[in-house]
């Protein structure tokens, strides 16, 4: 597959000259929409395996004072099957929740909030939520009780439409940079097609003649991976230093795991072996055409 | 060894450049390929060397059809064959050396033995002290001595050679045709295409004479004394 000999002595072409870039900037393109892809997808499953399984129930604020009403809801609560563990938020952990949003103006004596109940499903266990908020409801009006569902199908859709966005983008930018090699290779094809006649005719098999386009393709290809690689991490650090400056509780945490950067060290590499099939092949093609 | 059956060739929709061209070259023969300039030899030899397509007939090297032979099996038909192309041919950008071991490393040889062979055969074609120029850099005659290195490193079976002594002096040309005697003695088949009629003459080899198309044979005539005279001073 390596060939360190080059016959035809590719490497003095001017394409090679601007292939790396172009590899450089397609892959650099390619690690910022992996890694956005990646992060979204990390996200996600963070929100699902964090929601999925729990319950919230919220006690309307008017409501508040009634400490037996409240009772009440929670001994409905425990005593329900499939509920493994019920826990009434304190009024501090309430106005945690929502200091990003209203800042110190939470804590206004004013300002009425409603109590939160947080509900953990046993394993694999399900609860019939209509049912069971018809029962708070009758106990204090306007209690409510929600699963997550629909606010996380809805959370999830949108994260796969990104995701699937990020997708066509890399598709795209693998077409590119597959149509490039197969442009550059059919132009050193052509610049190299007295030289080619001349190894076809002495004997030369068809993958010794491809083998050079292909090796070629191969140092190209890294070394614009490795361009991309310099210019992308210091990007995607620089990104992550910036996200981290701004306030965190507004943010979802976009890092990413260990197997998303490996994915992403990876694509330098798996774009210069795309380049390497691609020469190989196409030089393969053209040469069938000739006796 | 080479057989060719009522053979036409046509450059695509033109006339017939070849027609009805029909003959067998046995195993270790030396024949010339004569005509005026373009009568069709390098025509004939492109077929001969598989870089061309019959328009119509048979041509069957070392007993195989050519027609009919897998694509991927002809690269080993070629190697059986060494080629002094009329334009040379040679690999520019590569060294005197590496372009006559073009065919040893195509066909996988090891460098050790490439490096031996080729170094020897340089010397023999009194190219030793440019084996690293370039062709460009060489005179005509230098490089036509290369391009029969080339042909001939590989021991080929059949060598055919375009206009191979074009471009030297009569002393050369002669060393060049001990050259392929020499290897016509050792079993290869060889095809010489010139118009050099009193190089034909002076050694005596049967003819394939190209005329009107049309191919006719010559049979082989005593060799010119003269001749012989002077291939001796040659090879001395």
């Amino acid at each position: 597959m390596f060939s360190r000999r080059s016959d035809l002595q590719l490497e003095r072409d001017s394409l090679g000259r601007f292939l790396p870039w172009l590899i450089a900037f397609m892959v650099y393109l390619s690690i910022l929409a992996m890694a956005g892809m990646l992060s979204l997808n990390n996200l996600a499953e963070r929100w699902d395996t964090g929601l999925s399984g729990t319950l919230t129930v919220q006690v309307p604020a008017s409501q508040t004072e009634d400490e037996k009403s409240m009772a009440a809801i929670l001994a409905v609560l425990n005593k329900t099957p499939g509920i493994a563990r019920v826990q009434r938020l304190s009024e501090q952990q309430l106005l945690a929740l929502l200091e990003p949003w209203l800042g110190p103006a939470a804590g206004a004596d004013d300002l009425p909030l409603p109590r939160l109940i947080d509900v953990e499903l046993a394993g694999g266990a399900t609860v019939a939520v209509a049912a069971l908020q018809k029962r708070l409801d009758a106990i204090v009006a306007g209690t409510l009780v929600d699963d997550h569902g629909v606010w996380l199908e809805r959370l999830l859709t949108l994260i796969k439409t990104v995701q699937a966005l990020a997708s066509a983008v890399l598709a795209l930018i693998g077409l590119a940079t597959i149509g490039t090699v197969v442009f550059t290779t059919r132009t050193g094809l052509a610049i190299h097609q007295d030289a080619i006649e001349v190894l076809h005719l002495i004997g030369a098999q068809d993958a010794y003649i491809a083998r050079q386009f292909s090796s070629r393709a191969l140092m190209l290809g890294l070394k614009g991976g490795l361009i991309s690689l310099a210019l992308a991490l210091p990007t995607l650090l620089g990104i992550g230093y910036l996200a981290g400056t701004l306030q965190s509780e507004m943010l979802p945490d976009l890092s990413l795991p260990l197997t998303g950067w490996l994915v992403l060290l990876s694509l330098p590499l798996t774009v210069a072996i795309i380049a390497m099939v691609t020469a190989r092949l196409t030089v393969m093609k053209t040469l069938r055409k000739m006796l | 060894m080479v057989r060719f059956e009522n053979v036409g060739l046509r450059y695509d929709l033109g006339p017939e450049v070849l027609q009805d061209i029909s003959f067998s070259l046995k195993p270790g023969s030396f024949h010339f390929l004569v005509g005026a300039s373009g009568a069709g030899k390098s025509s004939l030899l492109k077929l001969m060397y598989m870089a061309l397509k019959p328009s119509r007939g048979l041509i069957s090297l070392f007993g195989r059809d050519i027609a009919t032979t897998d694509r991927g099996d002809l690269p080993a038909l070629r190697r059986k064959v060494g080629v002094v192309f009329q334009e040379f041919r040679m690999l520019r950008h590569l060294s005197a050396f590496d372009n006559v071991a073009l065919p040893m490393r195509v066909a996988g040889t090891r460098e050790g033995e490439i490096q031996r062979n080729v170094e020897e055969l340089l010397k023999w074609v009194g190219l030793a002290d440019h084996m690293t120029a370039r062709p460009p850099t060489l005179s005509g005659g230098q490089q036509q001595r290369l391009a029969i290195a080339r042909a001939v490193i590989a021991r080929p079976k059949l060598l055919l050679a375009d206009e191979p002594t074009g471009n030297v002096d009569d002393r050369m040309a002669l060393r060049l045709m001990h050259l392929f005697d020499e290897l016509n003695k050792l079993g290869t088949t060889v095809v010489v295409a010139t118009h050099n009629e009193s190089l034909v003459k002076r050694l005596g080899h049967p003819c394939l004479r190209l005329d009107q198309e049309r191919l006719h044979l010559e049979a082989a005539r005593p060799a010119d004394p003269r001749a012989t005279r002077n291939s001796a001073m040659a090879g001395k």
